[in-house]
């Protein structure tokens, strides 16, 4: 008997009514018996060695615990994939933010003025803040030669290709630093019990990223080791690896005081101390054909990965891999680098590297179709991927997309033809400039390459007393969805109805390890996982001969709830492996990058105010294909949400750095878009299936950041036809460009002005 | 404030919150954003900013939308405070937060009670407004998660069943 269909319906959040009444429990909400409150000394200089630490005797120091590098207990160090961040900083510092010491006391109000107190002499060492000081090797602040990583993908025979070309079309693009802004800063509780050792409560993605940071940190086993996910108010990935750093300080307190301890962040501490998006500086040079056509390209990418290594590689890698776009290379070479400089470590935020790689393309694409006397639509038609060809890492397309459909289905939607006609007549006159611009880009869902072998993620689904099914993964929750999507998935595999799916907070003493909550794999890898684990209960129930081939939902809570009465609890586990069609050569670079890719075409339309330089966005369109909608209003707040996210990193969002720290570390000064600067962001849907998702579907978390800054700045460009090639455009880069071109096309009319 | 200790010179403050009279003993200076949470439990009410640009801790002060992290909480003798807590006392919903729940409002749910009394406080003074004013009545109110839309959906599918409270 199969029930109505819940995969493809929008079912109620499953915690929904928890956050509009507001019951559900953020870390910040919860308070022990005996709970100090912890707080950080950082260092105030980009780079030096610490010489001495003295406590101003105002304070009664006796009052306050004082932790500090001496009282790690295990190995110094926030473990993650290189073991070179120190959890504090013992005798150098490398960054303006690098924690030194750690205080708490039970009353919260004299933190503030006790970390104060604290004051810190360094021998200080020449600083490093910009790509080019790093490459410039001047001062050497990490390694041999400040890379953490470098990468190469080639492809055809690049070096041939130039003679043949008509047009040589070469650039640079950059784009700045992001806060991820979630609105709940960062926060962790951490007790500590010497038999069962330490349990921390916190805002977090990665329970079992947590996990092992504090199992080296602390030197304990993995049973004396216990992470559980509090309500997350927003993540984005700056919830990725920086909460070990949080959980290990309150850890460390704990430990010593012997007293739960909480730490949360406020607000200008959370912006100016965590990870924010890379900034990133792209080189392309490309060989096009007389007709268009791209014969091959150089790609040099590269990214300021802060001090430290944290995630800088496999951020890299994502932006290396989207660096080549949507778009047939006969041949290419991509040459990626990630280097090192004296600013806190940058780190996870959707899209991964991707929206840095794709912005340049994007720009690039249309300073192509300039060039060769294309549109910048049909400049793209001319080079879209076909199924059957084969992308820059040689990963063959093997799914019917048709990307020119997608495209013209994006340019109606969105009026694109009749706003062109309507826009060149108007901006003939008046005070402002509107135009259009598109971006066609791909998103990877999963793990990289073989990462999702290497994870080897495994999910539960057990039966319970009362004959409801639970689900058992380590993937959270922090507004995207996951709770729901992932009970959908499970009731739809059982027949079952959705209220009879339950899901168990993620708490590493209770729950397998299903990998961390990034890289647009929840859906997808996860929900595939769920799926197998469910059918689990259901073979289990009839091998008992509890259930028949066909059942009601009610029978099957029936079964459920006998069997565990007779047998007790079981759990059905299933652990990912890797489909026989997903190769990958991590030497060289080569094979399937990612199980599954999804599509999009966005567009925007801008009005330039040419009194107050400012940009508005007038309407958004975002066409994507994602395989399969599982939850219609969800997939929809998906990519609206990155929509917005994509408009400030275009428009608004810019970290003004001092001496390697940010100086706009409020939401006074670092704008992000409010609902009244947001234009109608129109989000559709096409559905192609995939094999490799739960019932078809993609991940589709990340790749709505990586269109809209493209998408902008080309309508900006269009609007005022100049070319903008870094983000963020603010209204002063706008005048200033502006200005230049004045100063240009007079120096041109005036003969003196050559001189 | 958040800086000054209340260890000294407490004072007795009586208010309303959600209907019921309270007296609490408090630094005359201390945030009504810490009362409400530390000493009346009500941690619906959440800090995003601590600065009054987020609008994550609005509540309603004497039918005014104020961001509590920037009221002294001696301002708040003798007046009538509403939080999150206050819109569904019966355990039942409101119709905005019913219509959040249905439309997508909430993601991560940090500025859903916030953004909830911002709404509610639009739909007091005006039962049907055009989606301009939606707009402009929510923009003190941040949101990362949603791009807004959605909580936009949610106030006109509110507005359209005509009871907000």
């Amino acid at each position: 008997m199969k029930t109505a269909s819940i995969v493809g319906t929008s079912v109620p959040r499953l915690e929904g009514r928890d956050k509009v009444t507001g019951r559900a429990q953020y870390v910040d909400d919860m308070v022990l018996p005996g709970m100090l409150y912890g707080a950080t000394v950082r260092s105030r200089i980009p780079r030096g060695k610490i010489r001495k630490i003295t406590f101003d005797q105002a304070i009664d120091w006796r009052e306050f615990v004082v932790v500090s590098a001496r009282d790690v207990p295990g190995k110094n160090c926030i473990a993650l994939i290189e073991d070179d961040q120190p959890c504090l900083a013992d005798d150098a510092v490398n960054h303006p933010e690098e924690p030194i010491l750690l205080l708490a006391h039970p009353d919260r109000h004299l933190l503030p003025q006790a970390v104060e107190a604290v004051s810190i002499e360094y021998d200080s060492l020449p600083p490093v803040f910009t790509i080019a000081e790093s490459e410039s090797l001047k001062e050497i602040i990490w390694g041999t030669n400040n890379t953490f990583k470098t990468y190469l993908i080639e492809k055809g025979d690049i070096d041939s290709v130039w003679e043949k070309a008509r047009y040589i079309i070469e650039a640079e693009y950059t784009t700045g630093a992001q806060e991820q802004l979630y609105i709940e800063n960062n926060g962790m509780v951490a007790s500590f019990d010497p038999q069962q050792g330490i349990t921390v409560w916190g805002s977090l993605q990665c329970p079992y990223y947590v996990h092992k940071a504090l199992m080296k940190l602390c030197c304990l086993p993995a049973e004396q080791v216990r992470v559980i996910q509090m309500e997350t108010g927003g993540a984005f990935g700056g919830k990725e690896e920086y909460p070990s750093m949080i959980a290990a300080h309150a850890a460390l307190l704990a430990i010593k005081s012997g007293k739960p301890v909480k730490i949360i962040y406020d607000r200008m501490e959370d912006m100016a101390a965590t990870t924010k998006r890379h900034p990133s500086r792209t080189r392309h040079r490309t060989a096009v054909s007389a007709d268009g056509k791209i014969l091959g390209g150089e790609i040099e990418f590269t990214i300021d990965g802060g001090a430290y290594e944290t995630l800088s590689p496999v951020v890299l890698s994502r932006g290396t891999i989207h660096a080549g776009g949507p778009y047939y290379w006969p041949s290419v070479r991509i040459r990626a680098k990630a280097v090192a400089t004296n600013a806190p470590p940058h780190g996870a935020f959707r899209g991964f590297g991707a929206p840095q790689s794709l912005f340049a393309l994007e720009r690039h694409m249309d300073r192509i179709a300039q060039t060769v006397g294309l549109s910048p639509v049909e400049i793209r038609r001319r080079n879209f991927l076909q199924p059957g060809q084969t992308t820059t890492t040689g990963q063959t397309v093997n799914e019917p997309i048709d990307l020119g459909k997608l495209l013209d289905r994006a340019l109606e939607l969105s009026g694109y033809s009749a706003k062109k006609e309507a826009f060149a007549h108007e901006n003939q006159r008046g005070s402002s400039k509107k135009g259009v611009g598109i971006a066609s880009f791909l998103h990877g869902a999963g793990f990289t390459g073989s990462g999702e072998r290497y994870l080897g993620s495994v999910v539960g689904v057990e039966p319970c007393e009362d004959g409801s099914v639970r689900v058992l993964v380590s993937s959270t929750e922090f507004g995207q969805g996951t709770k729901t999507v992932l009970s959908q998935i499970a009731a739809e595999a059982l027949g079952i109805r959705y209220k009879d799916v339950a899901f168990a907070q993620p708490d590493t003493r209770d729950v397998p390890n299903s990998g961390p909550t990034v890289a647009s794999r929840t859906v997808m890898v996860v929900g595939k996982l769920v799926h197998s684990a469910a059918l689990g209960i259901q073979q289990t129930l009839r091998a008992a001969a509890l259930l028949g081939d066909a059942y009601s939902p009610e029978e099957f809570r029936s079964a459920c709830r006998s069997y565990v009465a007779e047998h007790g609890k079981f759990r059905s586990l299933a652990r990912y492996e890797q489909p026989k069609d997903i190769v990958w050569d991590e030497e060289k670079y080569r094979g399937s990058a990612y199980a599954a890719f999804a599509w999009a075409v966005y567009v925007a339309s801008v009005t330039v105010d040419l009194t107050t330089y400012s940009v508005s966005v007038d309407d958004f369109v975002a066409l994507q294909e994602i395989g399969k909608v599982l939850h219609p209003i969800l997939a929809k707040g998906q990519i609206i949400g990155g929509v917005a996210q994509g408009i400030g990193f275009a428009l608004y969002e810019k970290v003004i750095w001092n001496n390697g720290r940010m100086q706009n570390g409020q939401m006074t000064n670092y704008i992000m878009p409010t609902s009244a600067d947001l234009p109608p962001i129109r989000a559709y849907f096409e559905e192609l299936g995939n094999h490799h998702g739960a019932y078809g579907a993609k991940g589709i978390g990340e790749l709505p950041m990586d269109g809209p800054a493209p998408a902008i700045v080309n309508a900006v460009s269009d609007a005022l036809g100049i070319s903008f090639d870094s983000i963020p455009l603010l209204p002063e880069d706008i005048f200033d460009a502006l200005e230049r071109n004045t100063d240009e096309a007079a120096a041109t009319r005036s003969p003196r002005g050559r001189a | 404030m958040s800086k000054t200790s209340p260890r000294h010179s407490k004072c007795e403050i009586t208010f309303t919150v959600n209907g019921k009279s309270v007296t609490v003993r408090a630094h005359p200076m201390e945030r009504l954003l810490d009362v409400l949470r530390h000493e009346l439990d009500l941690t619906g009410t959440k800090e995003g900013c601590g600065e009054g640009e987020c609008g994550s801790c609005s509540v309603l002060m004497d039918g005014a939308l104020v961001n509590s992290c920037l009221i002294p909480v001696l301002q708040t003798s003798g007046a009538t405070i509403v939080t999150i807590e206050g819109l569904s006392a019966d355990g039942r919903l409101c119709a905005l937060q019913q219509a959040f729940l249905q439309c997508g409002g909430a993601q991560c749910g940090i500025c859903t009670p916030g953004m909830i009394l911002a709404a509610y406080h639009l739909l007091d003074k005006k039962s049907q407004p055009t989606l301009e004013e939606i707009a402009e009545a929510l923009s003190g109110n941040l949101c990362r998660c949603t791009g807004y839309m959605q909580i936009f959906e949610a106030v006109q599918e509110a507005s359209r069943s005509g009871a907000p409270k």
